[in-house]
C-alpha cells in the first residue's frame, strides 16, 4: 500500500451504487463519484441514513459496490484481496469495538501480530502509540472495561494506526463521548494528523466537528453526494443543504 | 441394615458402577462436544442450516429415552453392545444444549467487536478462534454443564438395556422393592450431578469474566 505515485487519488469512487440484495433491492448509495486526495481529511457529513457509513464500508470492502468501481491506491476493491486491503486501512468506529478479552496492549498490537511482526517490535510500537496518544503506559496490561470512554476511544484509534496504514476510516469516532472529552480528542486528532498526514475519511453528522477537522466536506443526503466543498467554501456555499446545516449550527450557538 | 452399611459392604460394586457411570457420561458428553460445537459454529456460518439442525436436535430431545435405546438397537456395530448403544443415545440427547449454546454464544458477541475485527483484516478463521469462540466460551461451557447434568441422570436408565452404571442399583431396588438399594444408586448419581454442576459452573464463571 505504500505506492508513491502521489498524483493519483488515494481513493476514487466511479459511479458507485450500492443496493441491499435481499431487501427488495433498496438503494443505499446512488451513483457516487468522489476522489479522495492523499493526505487530506475528507469529512462525510450527513444525517442518519444518508449513506455515510455505507460509503465507508465500501472503501474497506466490508460491502461490495453493486455498480461502478471503487479504486483504492489505483486498484479496484473487487481485485484487492480483502484481507490485504483492510490491513492497510485503519478502521475506527463509534462503538470502538475493542476486544474485551484482550488487554490494551494486545488490542493495539493486533494487526502487527497477525501480520507476523516480532514480539519486541510490537511491544516497542505499542509503547510508542500509548505515548503518542498521551496514555499512561500503566494501562497496557488492563482490559478495555477498566478504561474510561475517552481512553477506550484513544486505544481504538491507536489500534487502527498500529501497522501504520496510509488510509484511516473513522465512523463517528467521538460521537459517544462527553463534550469535554470529545473536544480533547478532536484537538489531539488535529495535532496527530499534522504530523502523520494520513488519508482520512471521517464520518460525522456534526457540522462543528466537520469544520474543525476537515480539509474538505462532502455532504450526503439520501444516498447521494450533494456537494463537496473545501472547508472555507462550505461557509459561503449557497447549496441549500449546506445552508440548512449552517443555520442549524447558528441556532445552536445563539 | 441401613444405607451406609449396605454401601460399605458393597463398596467394590458401588465403586465399579460409579466408574461405569462416569465412563458412560464422560464418553457420551465428549462425543456430543466434538459434534455439537462444530455444528453450532456451522449454523452461525450457514443460517439456512439453522432450522433443520436445531429442529433435528430438538426432535431427538422429545424421544423418550427408553424408546431411543430401542430405536438404536438394530444399528450395526452400535447395537452389538449395550454400552455403545447407551453412549450414542446419551450423546444424541446432549447435542441440543451444546449446539444451541454454541450458536447463542457466538451470536451474542458484540457486533461492534466483530465489525472492528473484520474491518482490521482478520480472516474468518482468526475471527472465529481469536474473537468469537473465546468470547462465547462461557455460554458454551454453560451448555456443556447442562448436557453433563442431564446425562448423569439419563445414564441411570442405560441400566435397563444392560449398559451398567448406577442405574443397576435403581432397577434392582425397584425389582426388590428395597429403597436402600435404590438410594445406593440414586445418591451417588445425584452427588455426581451436583459435582459436575458446581465444577462446570465455577469454570463457566471464570471464563465468562470478560
Amino acid at each position: 500500500m505504500n505506492d508513491s505515485s502521489n498524483s493519483r487519488p488515494a481513493i476514487e469512487f466511479r459511479s458507485v451504487s450500492y443496493r441491499i440484495e435481499n431487501d427488495g433491492g433498496r438503494e443505499l448509495i446512488h451513483s457516487l463519484d468522489l476522489e479522495i486526495v492523499r493526505g487530506e481529511t475528507l469529512i462525510l457529513l450527513g444525517r442518519s441514513g444518508s449513506g455515510k457509513t455505507t460509503t465507508l464500508k465500501l472503501i474497506n470492502h466490508l460491502l461490495t459496490p453493486s455498480e461502478g468501481d471503487l479504486l483504492v491506491e489505483g486498484r479496484s476493491t473487487r481485485e484487492w484481496d480483502p484481507i490485504r486491503l483492510r490491513r492497510g486501512i485503519g478502521y475506527v468506529i463509534q462503538e470502538v469495538g475493542l476486544f474485551p478479552h484482550f488487554t490494551v496492549e494486545r488490542n493495539i498490537g493486533l494487526v502487527p501480530r497477525i501480520e507476523g511482526w516480532p514480539a519486541d517490535r510490537i511491544a516497542q510500537r505499542v509503547r510508542e502509540l500509548l505515548q503518542l496518544f498521551g496514555l499512561d503506559p500503566q494501562i497496557a496490561p488492563r482490559y478495555p472495561r477498566e478504561l474510561s470512554g475517552g481512553q477506550r476511544q484513544r486505544v481504538g484509534v491507536a489500534r487502527a494506526l498500529a501497522a501504520d496504514p496510509p488510509i484511516l476510516l473513522m465512523d463517528e469516532p467521538f460521537g459517544a463521548l462527553d463534550p469535554i472529552t470529545r473536544s480533547e480528542l478532536q484537538r489531539e486528532f488535529l495535532r496527530l494528523q499534522e504530523g502523520l498526514r494520513k488519508t482520512i475519511v471521517f464520518v460525522t453528522h456534526d457540522l462543528r466537528e466537520a469544520l474543525l477537522l476537515g480539509t474538505r466536506i462532502a455532504l450526503m443526503e439520501a444516498g447521494r453526494l450533494v456537494s463537496v466543498h473545501a472547508r472555507d467554501q462550505f461557509l459561503t456555499s449557497q447549496e441549500p443543504l449546506a445552508v440548512s446545516y449552517r443555520r442549524a449550527l447558528e441556532t445552536a450557538a445563539s | 441394615m441401613n444405607l451406609w452399611q449396605f454401601m460399605l459392604q458393597n463398596r467394590g460394586e458401588v465403586f465399579e458402577l460409579t466408574l461405569e457411570h462416569v465412563w458412560l457420561v464422560g464418553v457420551s458428553t465428549a462425543l456430543a462436544v466434538l459434534v455439537g460445537i462444530p455444528l453450532g459454529i456451522l449454523i452461525t456460518r450457514w443460517p439456512r442450516l439453522n432450522k433443520p439442525v436445531l429442529g433435528g436436535a430438538n426432535i431427538i430431545q422429545t424421544i423418550p429415552s427408553l424408546a431411543l435405546f430401542g430405536f438404536l438397537l438394530p444399528a450395526p456395530w452400535i447395537g452389538a453392545r449395550a454400552d455403545r448403544l447407551a453412549i450414542l443415545a446419551l450423546a444424541l440427547y446432549a447435542l441440543l444444549p451444546l449446539i444451541r449454546n454454541t450458536y447463542a454464544g457466538i451470536k451474542g458477541v458484540d457486533p461492534a467487536v466483530i465489525e472492528a475485527g473484520r474491518g482490521m483484516g482478520l480472516t474468518d478463521r482468526q475471527l472465529l478462534f481469536q474473537v468469537e469462540l473465546p468470547l462465547a466460551l462461557g455460554v458454551i461451557i454453560a451448555g456443556v454443564r447442562v448436557a453433563t447434568v442431564i446425562s448423569v441422570g439419563l445414564a441411570t436408565i442405560a441400566a435397563a438395556i444392560g449398559a451398567g452404571g448406577l442405574g443397576e442399583y435403581i432397577f434392582r431396588g425397584l425389582a426388590m422393592v428395597n429403597n436402600q438399594v435404590i438410594l445406593a444408586g440414586a445418591i451417588p448419581a445425584a452427588a455426581m450431578a451436583l459435582l459436575a454442576d458446581v465444577s462446570l459452573g465455577w469454570l463457566e464463571k471464570r471464563l465468562a469474566a470478560h
